[in-house]
């Protein structure tokens, strides 16, 4: 293949670039309480979320950005953020239905594939699209209200069910518990909030996608997903932004609860613009995702397609309180060009007879860098405690790198940790041999990827599985030179 | 069918010259033996004929089917027919044999202008396929190689070979590593492919499996060169009295072989 070619396609693979022209409210650069203050009043919240982002301003004041992570960038200015971006004809207020929303926006969701319209939306999925800062509709709100289920953004829920977000949120991840976290719980905007009642199983998958669009603004997700007693959610999360050439900060904060004999799974597709070849823009994603087996028997199961984003550090974790709770973490994470992934997860092993598994696959290719991190801690009291660990790198060319940085930590004899972990190259040979069975150069790459990412891919909703696959094969496209 | 002219190839890495004027002929429904001592250039022509991008063709040519494929990838060369069965099969760990098998199924039956095949009309196709190289069905869920034995290995690339049906195949050294019980249904499988259509060439160090597959030529390389063609017999000689008696044959002579 001519190298004209391949680079055509290498530059011609994010197709989620473009921009949406949207008129933007007003809002000024930088962070101080003054400015707090104001975002909480663009969202008419009350006086006690005011506060809970003043404590964590407090935070974060004295905090450190953290350096201990294996990826290398400028420090944002975080007096040139601009912290909340809401549209003109939003502003904070909440789409009664589709004809409040800007059909640009629409338009925009359509070309992602999401469709917001009624006749046209994903069936057996509810989506909640948010756009920057603000929630721009929840599809079948109203269906699944039917079976108790309460599936809609972060800041309607703070007005409609203001109990049940007081009584979570922050619980699982406290506002000062890192130093994004503490931004974050500062100035977040939009995000999702999901209550799954006791003995419910939720009738169809949730989804959010979010979608970064203003090139000056951050965006600040907060979720929070609680499932009570013997009920069951799956929930996924799509991302994607434009190709800008300055970099752009995506720093969530997501929040799982699982009571007795709940289950969560949550399921991330993360393609944020990655930046150019020469490293140029693209999102830095800090992201801190937990969830809590609060409750006896619970479940809580993180599956993360990690393909886009600058700079990635992301660690969803499980905190297993409740006795025979299982956590499990499955993620594939690929870097191309510059991008450099630091991520993994962290099981907390509390309660007794609890499980956890731990199945990793690190894809790296140009001259990026790829680090897995992962914790296993065991307490005292988490007798029969068991985590499977599986750590698998794989190097596509000869200036990639991959790390892996496992940290176990065991207080209790009667614990069994397993760990294993390999690192494998894709060759020359491997292409040629199924280039010779008749494939081209990327469908073999593709192939083989898919191949060795197959243990994670199959965790994923099926829906998603097949969006994945091709999202893998897109994303390596010339990457083999 | 495929026609090498005074083929010269060097690894691209280091420059080293391995075939040094290779001239071979093969017709259709043919089935050749290429035959020489290890570091003769045996394995590199059957690379550099499926287009292994670790060579670089300095001089000659390759002709399939009256067209020159040196400028095509090796996927096109697949598309056309050409096939080589592997000496060391890779492992593809993952991918199921099935899934390979479709995929380059399809590819190859779709630059060729035939019609794909649908998951269930292709196992049903393949069902019938594996019968030529006794194959059991529970292999079809198996990685790619991964994890397989040498022998089976070998029988897997006859077992693509005989599922893509192309019109050319390079066997590899398919012979070595296998027991006789193996060698007996692997040979029997090739005698079932090769047909008035099919060509075959196997790159081999021993006679023996020619005891199965009879070749209507066997040739000699030594040293970049085929300094011998002949008929079957020739084999049974070069087991007899090794390759030393054919280092004396001036490269002359060999150039005067078509």
């Amino acid at each position: 293949m001519s190298t004209e070619a391949l680079e055509s396609m290498v530059g011609g693979e994010y197709k989620y670039g473009f921009t949406t022209n949207v008129e933007y409210e007003e809002f000024p650069r930088g962070i101080n309480e003054d400015i707090i203050r104001e975002i909480s009043r663009r969202k008419d919240e009350p006086e006690w979320v005011t506060e809970f982002r003043l404590e964590a301003y407090e935070k974060w004041k004295q905090m450190e950005e953290p350096n201990w992570h294996n990826v290398h960038y400028e420090s944002p200015d975080f007096e040139n953020i601009q912290y909340y971006s809401a549209t003109k004809k939003n502003n904070g207020k909440r789409p009664e239905s589709l004809d409040d929303v800007d059909p640009e926006i629409i338009a925009t969701y359509e070309k992602l594939g999401i469709p917001l319209q009624e006749q046209k939306q994903l069936q057996g999925i509810a989506v909640d699209a948010i756009f920057d800062s603000e929630s721009i509709f929840t599809t079948f709100k109203e269906k699944l209200k039917e079976e108790g289920v309460i599936f809609c953004s972060i800041s309607e829920a703070i007005h409609d069910y203001p109990e049940i977000v007081k009584k979570y949120l922050g619980t699982v991840v406290p506002k000062g518990d890192n130093f994004y976290a503490a931004l974050n719980s500062a100035v977040f905007s939009d995000g999702s909030f999901c209550y799954v009642p006791k003995d419910t199983v939720c009738p169809m998958e949730l989804a959010s996608y979010f979608r970064i669009n203003n090139e000056q603004s951050g965006q600040f997700e907060r979720t929070l997903i609680i499932c009570e007693e013997n009920s069951k959610v799956s929930y996924l999360e799509g991302c994607t932004a434009p190709k800008f050439s300055s970099t752009q900060m995506h720093a969530a904060v997501v929040e799982l609860v699982a009571l007795e004999n709940a289950e969560i799974k949550y399921s991330t597709i993360q393609n944020w613009y990655s930046g150019d070849e020469k490293g140029q823009g693209g999102v830095f994603n800090f992201v801190t995702k937990r969830g809590h087996c609060r409750g006896d028997n619970s479940k809580i199961s993180w599956t993360q397609v990690e393909t886009g984003s600058a700079i990635t550090w992301k660690y969803p974790s499980v905190i297993l309180q409740g006795d025979n709770s299982v956590g499990e973490f499955f993620s594939v994470a690929v870097t191309s060009n510059r991008q450099q992934a630091d991520t993994g997860t962290k099981m907390i092993h509390i309660g007794k007879n609890t499980t956890s598994t731990i199945i990793s696959k690190g894809i790296s290719a140009g001259e990026s860098n790829n680090s897995y991190r992962g914790q296993v801690k065991i307490s005292s009291r988490a007798e029969n405690a068991k985590n499977y660990s599986v750590c698998d790198s794989m190097l596509i060319g000869q200036t990639c790198g991959a790390h892996t940085f496992p940290y176990i930590e065991s207080a209790n004899p009667t614990a069994k940790v397993e760990h294993e972990a390999s690192t494998s190259r894709v060759g020359e040979d491997q292409i040629f041999y199924l280039q010779q069975r008749g494939m081209s150069e990327d469908d073999a790459v593709s192939l083989i990827v898919n191949g060795f990412a197959k243990d994670v891919l199959k965790e994923l909703p099926m829906e998603f599985a097949v969006e994945a696959d091709k999202l893998l094969g897109i994303k390596l496209e010339g990457s083999v030179g | 069918m495929l026609k090498i002219k005074d083929l010269h190839a060097v690894v691209e890495e280091d420059g080293s010259e391995i075939l040094k004027g290779v001239n071979l002929t093969i017709n259709k429904g043919e089935v050749h033996a290429i035959m020489g001592p290890n570091g003769s250039g045996k394995s590199t022509l059957s690379k550099v004929v499926a287009g292994h991008p670790a060579y670089e063709v300095t001089a000659g040519d390759i002709l399939f089917e009256g067209e020159s494929i040196l400028e095509l990838d090796p996927e096109e060369r697949a598309h056309k027919g050409i096939f080589l069965a592997f000496q060391y099969p890779v492992e593809v760990p993952g991918v199921t044999n099935k899934t390979l098998l479709r995929q380059a199924y399809n590819t190859i039956a779709k630059a060729q202008g035939k019609e794909e095949l649908d998951p269930i009309e292709f196992e049903d196709y393949v069902a019938e396929r594996m019968e030529v190289v006794e194959m059991r069905p529970e292999f079809l869920e198996r990685s790619v190689n991964a994890g397989f034995s040498g022998g089976e290995k070998k029988r897997n690339e006859i077992f693509q070979m005989a599922v893509l049906n192309p019109k050319l195949s390079f066997l590899d050294e398919t012979d070595s590593g296998l027991d006789i019980d193996a060698l007996k249904v692997v040979a029997e499988g090739i005698n079932q492919i090769s047909g008035k259509e099919n060509s075959i060439v196997m790159v081999t160090h021993y006679q023996r499996i020619l005891d199965y597959i009879v070749p209507d030529h066997v040739h000699v390389m030594v040293d970049g060169r085929i300094v011998k063609s002949g008929e079957k017999d020739l084999a049974l000689k070069l087991e007899e009295q090794g390759y030393d008696w054919l280092a004396e044959i001036p490269s002359a002579a060999v150039n005067g072989q078509k």
